[in-house]
């Protein structure tokens, strides 16, 4: 308030003069943004000249050659649609067909909870927005509840629940010494919150580490947190990504939904579709009866509607027409086993060439890991190392993309870490 | 109504609660809020439910049904109408003389286009498309001006024109705590829960006036006058909604001097560039003389109307300040709202948009269905304003039909006159006595004269 006030002095001596511009600005407060720690790394990538550059940084996928890659089933879907004469709102629930389909892909085909109505879904702007509207919905219901996030997440969980106002506590989950999951930690904190507490779990593929529960695990995490009264809310951005079978990715929803619990979900086809810049995604909230998902639903669309009004209906066009046609949700299918294999691939070759370089370190987390991602161990100076020497780019939490790995890159990939870390 | 309930839920509740217990296997649970200025929870409605299984219980037990929305629900309900008569002037979607959406041909051209080029679906950055901001910021301010050359434009790729102004609103909440933003009275019914839901307090300007069903102009001015310092104005840009009714240019002009001696920030919302005149340099001019005078300017811009652009949700939030540095940095900070929203803003309507606006033949084209669109909404007001003149016998003056510019009329109904029109007519219209005249065909001008002038007269 002091700094306004001080500002509009000055501005007021200036205005004397008609036509005058203002040397000062309303906006002298408004300090230069933090680089966001993801994206900022892509934008070094491409400033670098050097021939020998490698991307491992962002998690969108790549081909063997390093190449963005769009769907075949999408540039069919996309044909289909070009003659599309209506561009009329969705709405404010977003595309009706989308969203019976993705659920369909987390809670089953056939499952029971569909077809009594229960859940209550909104199409989102992907993930993101999928997330920030839970966290919305979160705060003007349960505004006295926290959520608790693992320890490592991906970065933007923190500043979307914190845009929403909800406080954050954090559970153990990565264990750096065997980089696997600290599960007994993990489930002390379970254990140990209050109850009701609101939980984000990652259904699969963990980003930014790869490191899953094991389905015995998921089953012991299912009942501490029903234990306790906890709830649970699933991000799930890598269904098919993970194993290259989406039923197999769905594995910890379903053990959660056997067993009774009331969760979210926010799903995303960012990369099992590769709609990255389409802004596709889906909450859904499991409730009690139709009725109350009724009410959830409208109360999801009194959150969206000051904030985009009605979400954007081309990549949900693209989505409803792959997976309401059975031939093009069979070639979607094969085409994410495709980009499942090919990280499994990498994975498998990355560990081989560093075990062949003779590295004294264990390698093994980078095949037990699974997803897009691999959670290296590198240390902050390593990675830097790894960018200054040899123009590797990658998170400073030795997150490696493993999308960005191809048979081209691989050996000098392997020979760099080697090199830092030997 | 809505708008009630939502700025009492801006208040933050006081003594909300959270209990728990468990009971030797019985869990009683679920979030309950016994702070009664919380309208979105039923306080009774979760007692001390004990449960054998706990998570059989929700947490959102007590959630009520949200109202409908005041402006899309009105499809909805026209929608279920059978009614053969029935007439849809509610949500502001431009339709042809046969009733039909419209595509504009540029954006067919366009879209076929990209479908050729085949281009891939990687991630905007956050900001949007290059492109896009580049073309969209010279089309509001023009590509000669001054702020534009010396880069002191921090502009941002929106969710259409709600998004843009959610961006700028979490900004104000950022950099100006407590600071309040004036809309007019009446205003679209969404701004009110976009700065609500933004936690930014606001308080409304005199604009319409019932009894000339025109501009209150003194009482606007005093209104902007009265306000602290350093307060946020909202202005629409052109085609005020809903009332149709816009200042002159020299009333611009007395508005502008009234902000700046009060050091108030403008901040347009430019939904109708083009819609209004037909020329989208001319629909401009407001937000061009507040620039020209060196102030610094928060504009919002969409292209769901004037390209028809509506699902692809595509707009852009500009902030003119007084130097490069300042626009870099607010626009840095705008990233940082837009992340934990959405990441970054959707591809394909960025992408239409900087290719028929990037494109001298076709945004050329673009200008010529413009004007189309924009001249089919004056015909049809030219056709109300003859049909209300000629049937209405009792000598009311109803050439405000003509005098208000754009998409909307406001016709002065009231609620109960409103309900006529649905009621006893088919003919849907938002409560507030708005009707989208892009709705309206020739051919419909005498029925909705009809129905207008019976609720006028008999109903009250």
């Amino acid at each position: 308030m002091a700094i306004r006030r001080a500002m509009s002095g000055r501005i007021m001596d200036r205005t004397a003069v008609v036509g005058a511009r203002y040397m000062s600005s309303w906006w002298r407060s408004v300090q230069p943004a933090p680089k966001d720690p993801i994206l900022g790394v892509t934008e070094a990538f491409l400033a670098d000249q050097s021939p020998d550059k490698v991307n491992v940084g962002v998690g969108a996928y790549r081909d063997d050659n390093g190449k963005p890659v769009v769907l075949e089933c999408v540039r069919e879907a996309e044909r289909r649609i070009a003659g599309n004469l209506n561009m009329e709102y969705l709405p404010m629930g977003g595309s009706v067909k989308m969203v019976e389909e993705t659920l369909k892909l987390a809670y089953g085909e056939n499952s029971e909870l569909i077809k009594e109505k229960r859940i209550a879904a909104v199409q989102a702007l992907s993930g993101t927005g999928a997330c920030r509207l839970f966290a919305d919905f979160q705060k003007r219901f349960c505004p006295d509840s926290q959520i608790y996030i693992p320890v490592p997440t991906w970065a933007n969980h923190h500043n979307i629940w914190r845009d929403a106002q909800v406080p954050q506590k954090t559970y153990h989950y990565y264990h750096p010494e065997s980089k696997g999951l600290d599960f007994a930690a993990m489930i002390d904190d379970i254990k140990n919150a209050p109850n009701g507490s609101f939980f984000l779990l990652h259904a699969c593929a963990h980003n930014p580490t790869g490191v899953d529960p094991s389905e015995e695990q998921w089953r012991e995490i299912s009942h501490h947190i029903k234990a306790k009264g906890h709830f649970a809310f699933f991000d799930m951005a890598y269904q098919g990504f993970a194993s290259g079978d989406p039923e197999k990715d769905a594995k910890a929803i379903r053990i959660f939904l056997e067993d009774g619990h009331h969760i979210g979900i926010a799903q995303s086809y960012a990369k099992n579709m590769g709609l990255y810049g389409q802004r596709v995604g889906c909450l859904s909230v499991l409730c009690e009866d139709e009725k109350q998902a009724v009410a959830v639903k409208s109360q999801l669309q009194q959150l969206a509607r000051p904030m985009y009004s009605n979400p954007p209906v081309h990549g949900a066009l693209i989505v409803s027409t792959i997976l309401s046609d059975p031939d093009l949700k069979k070639q979607w299918l094969k085409e994410v086993k495709v980009m499942a294999d090919r990280i499994i691939g990498m994975r498998t070759a990355l560990r081989g060439n560093l075990e062949k370089l003779g590295s004294p370190l264990s390698w093994q987390h980078i095949t037990n890991q699974i997803g897009m991602f691999c959670y290296s161990g590198l240390t902050p100076e390593q990675v830097d190392r790894l960018t200054n020497e040899f123009h590797i780019y990658m998170t400073r939490n030795g997150r490696i993309s493993m999308a960005g790995v191809t048979t081209g890159n691989v050996e000098y990939l392997a020979n760099a870490i080697h090199e830092v870390t030997k | 109504m809505a708008s009630t309930l939502l700025s009492l839920a801006s208040a933050t509740p006081s003594a909300s609660l959270c209990f728990h217990e468990i009971n030797k296997g019985k869990l009683n649970l679920g979030c309950i809020n016994k702070e009664k200025t919380n309208p979105f929870i039923k306080a009774k409605s979760f007692g001390r439910v004990s449960m054998v299984v706990a998570s059989n219980v929700s947490h959102f037990e007590g959630i009520t049904m949200a109202p409908p929305d005041p402006i899309l629900g009105v499809s909805e309900a026209f929608k279920a109408d059978d009614h053969e008569l029935k007439l849809n002037l509610g949500v502001g979607a431009y339709r042809t003389e046969e009733l039909q959406p419209y595509v504009l041909d540029v954006v067919k051209k366009v879209n076929k286009l990209l479908l050729e080029k085949g281009e891939n679906l990687e991630y905007l950055p956050i900001e949007g498309l290059a492109a896009f901001n580049k073309v969209t910021a010279e089309l509001l301010f023009g590509a000669d001006n001054p702020v534009i050359k010396q880069q002191r434009v921090a502009t941002v790729q929106g969710l259409s024109g709600t998004g843009s102004l959610r961006l700028a609103a979490a900004l104000i909440e950022r950099y100006f705590p407590g600071e309040k933003v004036l809309i007019s009275s009446p205003t679209w019914g969404n701004h009110k829960n976009i700065f609500n839901d933004a936690r930014v307090p606001w308080s409304e300007y005199r604009y319409y006036d019932p009894k000339t069903v025109g501009l209150d102009f003194e009482g606007m001015i005093a209104d902007i006058k009265a306000a602290p310092e350093g307060s946020f104005i909202l202005l629409h840009g052109c085609a005020h909604n809903p009332t149709g009714i816009d200042p002159t240019p020299e009333q611009w002009g007395v508005i502008a001097d009234v902000i700046q001696e009060k050091n108030h920030i403008p901040f347009f919302d430019i939904a109708y560039q083009g819609f209004a005149s037909g020329s989208l340099d001319t629909d401009a001019a407001s937000v061009r003389m507040f620039v020209a005078r060196g102030m610094e300017v928060i504009a919002a811009q969409s292209y769901s109307k004037n390209l028809g652009l509506y699902a692809e949700r595509i707009g852009a939030i500009n902030v003119v300040c007084s130097s490069p540095e300042a626009a870099a940095r607010v626009k840095s900070q705008l990233k940082r709202i837009a992340r934990p929203m959405y990441s970054n803003p959707p591809v394909h309507g960025a992408r239409i948009v900087a290719n028929i606006v990037g494109d001298s033949a076709l945004f050329k084209e673009w200008n010529a269905e413009m004007e189309m669109m924009a001249g089919r909404i004056k015909n049809v007001r030219h056709k109300l304003f003859d049909s209300l003149s000629s049937k209405d016998k009792s000598g009311k003056d109803w050439s405000f039909v003509l005098k208000q510019i754009g998409m909307f009329s406001f016709t002065g109904l009231n609620k109960a006159q409103c309900d006529n029109m649905t009621n006893k007519w088919h003919v849907y219209m938002t409560k507030d006595g708005r009707i989208s005249l892009a709705g309206l065909s020739l051919a419909k001008c005498e029925y909705l004269a009809d129905a207008i002038i019976d609720s006028y007269h008999n109903v009250s």
